[in-house]
């Protein structure tokens, strides 16, 4: 017991020093910070206005009225603030660290090689999308007159944590795969079109095969959906668990394929 | 007379003719090909993320009209309406605003800009290349967009299919101008990734993209259609190619657009003198 807390200690020890050189670096490039601020601006006001436009047509759709579905937007922008945040950037510089042979430097480090390569590019910009995410849930939930039950802000974190477990998964397989097939950068922006498009939308609004498709295949619909669904309409105990059972499936294979990938990686120019 | 490639004087038309551009277009444009075509993969990976877009907006629009009809179109006509932006927008689509910003960033655009031609040509020949390449993927896309989906195909006639042809070519030009100036704001700016949302955010609401024109209120149709976005987009194109425009609409429209292009083009000539004027390459 003594031997898990001391390395889960070390794992945070490492975390923690590379998220402070991340934000060092950040504070030299301020105007990304401004560039960012405006970009989640942009892009909440072209959200909300799809919306009013959408909901001059139609009083709800499939189930959800407008307020939950500007709810639903804000959890969207809390991923990809969250997902923004060290996740993709670490993704991308894996793929590019394999590619270019500069991966051995991380296997030759003292600390876990996936606890480093998952955390080793920091983009704290993506924070603005977290602040205007948790923004419009407050002010949808104020301006209805909405209370929210701490069971529902339990479930919620717990909906989106999972959510987030499974994404990272997904992506840290997608990246292991370049132990094999070396320009996969491309795959990224596959996922990043659907996340950014289809993410924004409740899954129960697809057709079935194509919420199979969104679930399981390129999971990007759980991180979304399911926290939203939490603050919205309530979600059930049975479902949180078969959220929290598939994330902890997600997060096993994928730790599993890391190390068989290891096993395989013979270095960029062997 | 030396051409400066040690090619001999005879094999080059003489330089600002017709047969010098067509020659020049010609060799730019078997370059680009040849580039897109070594790059195939990566094309293939857009085309494949440009059909997320129409596919969800299929989605959520025949979600909104359930078994009516929402400002003229009914769940199907929805289908028809986004499988036709997926193409229109990919044949009028420019994503040089992007590579403008890389090309100053790092110093690339210093060799283009001593070449003896404008570099429009080049990023013309490039643009052309990559959407013929791109149809090879966006066409069967978007016929699978119809079948899946069940779209409404009664709207087309050979008329306005061909009257649309027209349209879709005005856009390009007329598209391509307009963000080609745009991209000229890196010139002054080094990060115009905030510059680039504000546009695709005004593209999508007033072009199009977003929805048929039709949904939006009553005054901001107005408002769209006396801005350059329509005219350069699906908007209009959809308006000629489902006949909804015809007559003196269709003569007014093409007219309108003519009018843009000859706005942009007095623009791009006026801002790319100054662009040039500013650049310095970036370390210099």
């Amino acid at each position: 017991m003594k031997g898990v807390v001391n390395a889960v200690r070390h794992h945070l020890a490492v975390v923690g020093s590379y998220l402070r050189v991340g934000l060092l670096n950040f504070v030299q490039y301020r105007t990304d910070f401004a560039v960012a601020v405006a970009n989640a601006l942009v892009g909440l006001v072209t959200q909300v206005i799809g919306l009013a436009v959408i909901f001059g047509q139609t009083t709800q759709l499939n189930g959800w009225d407008h307020s939950g579905l500007l709810v639903l937007v804000g959890v969207f922008f809390i991923c990809s603030g969250l997902l923004g945040l060290v996740i993709r950037p670490s993704m991308q510089t894996l793929m590019e660290a394999i590619r270019l042979g500069t991966f051995d430097f991380t296997l030759t480090k003292p600390a876990d090689s996936q606890v480093l390569a998952s955390v080793q590019t920091v983009a704290p910009q993506a924070a603005t999308d977290l602040l205007v995410g948790v923004g419009v849930i407050a002010w949808t939930l104020v301006s209805d007159g909405q209370g929210l039950h701490p069971w529902q802000v339990g479930a919620f974190l717990v909906a989106l944590a999972c959510g987030l477990a499974i994404i990272y998964s997904f992506l840290l397989m997608l990246s292991t795969f370049s132990f094999w097939f070396v320009k996969l950068d491309n795959i990224l922006v596959v996922f990043e079109g659907l996340f950014q498009s289809a993410g924004r939308w409740p899954v129960s609004i697809f057709p079935p095969w194509l919420r199979l498709v969104l679930t399981f295949v390129v999971p990007v619909s759980f991180a979304v959906t399911v926290p939203a669904q939490a603050i919205v309409l309530g979600v059930d105990g049975a479902t949180l668990a078969a959220a929290v059972g598939v994330a902890v499936l997600f997060l096993t294979g994928s730790r599993l394929f890391w190390r068989h990938a290891l096993r395989h990686y013979t270095g960029a120019s062997a | 007379m030396s051409t400066g490639l040690g090619l001999p004087a005879g094999r080059l038309a003489p330089r600002g003719g017709w047969s010098f551009f067509w020659q020049m277009y010609r060799g730019q444009f078997a370059t680009a090909l040849a580039t897109q075509v070594a790059y195939r993969g990566a094309t293939l990976i857009w085309v494949f993320t440009s059909i997320v877009h129409p596919l969800v907006s299929i989605v959520v629009w025949r979600s909104v009209a359930g078994g009516g009809r929402v400002a003229g179109y009914d769940a199907s006509g929805f289908v028809t309406y986004f499988a036709l932006e997926m193409v229109v927008n990919h044949v009028t689509f420019v994503w040089i605003m992007w590579e403008m910003e890389w090309r100053i960033r790092t110093g690339a655009y210093s060799p283009l800009l001593v070449r003896p031609v404008h570099p429009i040509h080049t990023d013309i020949c490039q643009n052309l290349a990559y959407k013929l390449l791109g149809l090879v993927g966006i066409l069967p896309a978007a016929v699978l967009l119809v079948l899946l989906f069940g779209g409404d195909l009664s709207v087309f006639t050979t008329g306005s299919v061909l009257a649309g042809l027209l349209a879709t070519a005005l856009a390009m030009v007329l598209r391509f101008m307009v963000e080609w100036t745009l991209s000229l704001a890196a010139f002054w700016v080094t990060k115009v990734s905030a510059i680039n949302s504000v546009y695709f955010s005004l593209i999508a609401f007033l072009g199009g993209g977003f929805a048929p024109l039709a949904v939006l209120p009553g005054a901001a149709q107005t408002l769209a259609w006396w801005t350059p976005f329509p005219w350069g987009n699906i908007a209009w194109v959809n308006q000629v190619v489902t006949g909804r425009a015809v007559g003196v609409d269709l003569v007014r429209g093409y007219l309108a657009q003519l009018a843009w292009i000859a706005v942009a083009l007095v623009v791009l000539k006026l801002v790319w003198a100054r662009a040039v004027r500013t650049y310095s390459a970036v370390g210099s």
